[in-house]
């Protein structure tokens, strides 16, 4: 019965993704607030059950041709040293702080994505 | 004769550029190890305004970004014993559908009620998580 319970959050999740409005962003505080789930594991559910989707999403991307390769490796590389960077971090941080963290982060993004939205109907 | 590469034309191509990608990059990366997801939405407005990148291929040029920093997150956070299987499975599944389902969806809807509503729900979400 949980599974159901943890799939219906991930299809919550997943329809928001697919629609291109940030599907983690969702799904983590969902894990959290109503299932209890820890802060570190909800983050780790929501980058591991992103990738299949993520994957042949970027096919589809790929072969309409809407990816941009410009300086790419540019941006890549160094995300890659900070991502590490940022996961040792995550694990130094408890998850109750880790979890305050990511609410004012979630805060500040849905003001920034409200307001685009607003103004781009003006 | 038609390239798999974006032309330069249209596109700022100087040392600054470069430095505006690295930016880019390193700040998905950070939000991406550290809060394990959100990176996107920071990275399109990113790609958009400081790498001049087309609006349109702004989300997938993203998701061609975050894939790897995910997949390279997921792997730490694993390593790290963060991951539950028995969560992480039927959330995955439920992903999947409801990734599907939602690509149809968008098709077919207006965005603007849906991301109101979820910019508001975000934010409670935010505040319930920042102070409770």
């Amino acid at each position: 019965m949980e599974f159901l319970w943890y799939v219906f959050a991930g299809v919550l999740s997943g329809v928001l993704g697919g629609m291109g409005m940030g599907g983690g962003t969702v799904l983590i505080p969902l894990l959290n607030i109503f299932y209890s789930v820890s802060q570190h594991t909800a983050q780790a559910s929501n980058l591991i059950s992103f990738l299949p989707m993520a994957v042949v999403a970027l096919i589809i991307h790929l072969k309409n041709r809407l990816v941009d390769f410009n300086k790419i490796l540019f941006i890549i590389i160094p995300g890659v040293f900070t991502c590490i960077f940022g996961c040792y971090l995550a694990r130094a941080i408890n998850g109750e702080l880790l979890k305050r963290m990511f609410g004012g982060f979630l805060f500040l993004l849905s003001v920034f994505q409200f307001v685009t939205e607003m103004r781009k109907s003006k | 004769m038609k390239s798999g590469i974006e032309t330069k034309k249209g596109q700022q191509n100087n040392s600054k550029t470069n430095v505006y990608a690295i930016l880019t990059g390193a700040i998905a990366g950070l939000i991406n190890g550290l809060f394990g997801g959100g990176g996107g939405m920071i990275v399109v407005p990113m790609l958009i305004f400081l790498l001049k990148c087309n609006p349109k291929k702004a989300h997938a040029t993203a998701l061609l970004i975050i894939l790897p920093l995910s997949a390279i997150s997921g792997i730490f956070y694993a390593a790290f014993g963060s991951f539950n299987i028995g969560v992480g499975v039927p959330v995955g599944i439920g992903v999947v559908a409801g990734g599907v389902l939602g690509a149809f969806l968008l098709s077919k809807l207006s965005t603007k009620w849906v991301i109101i509503i979820f910019s508001v729900v975000m934010a409670v979400a935010g505040v319930k998580m920042l102070f409770f």
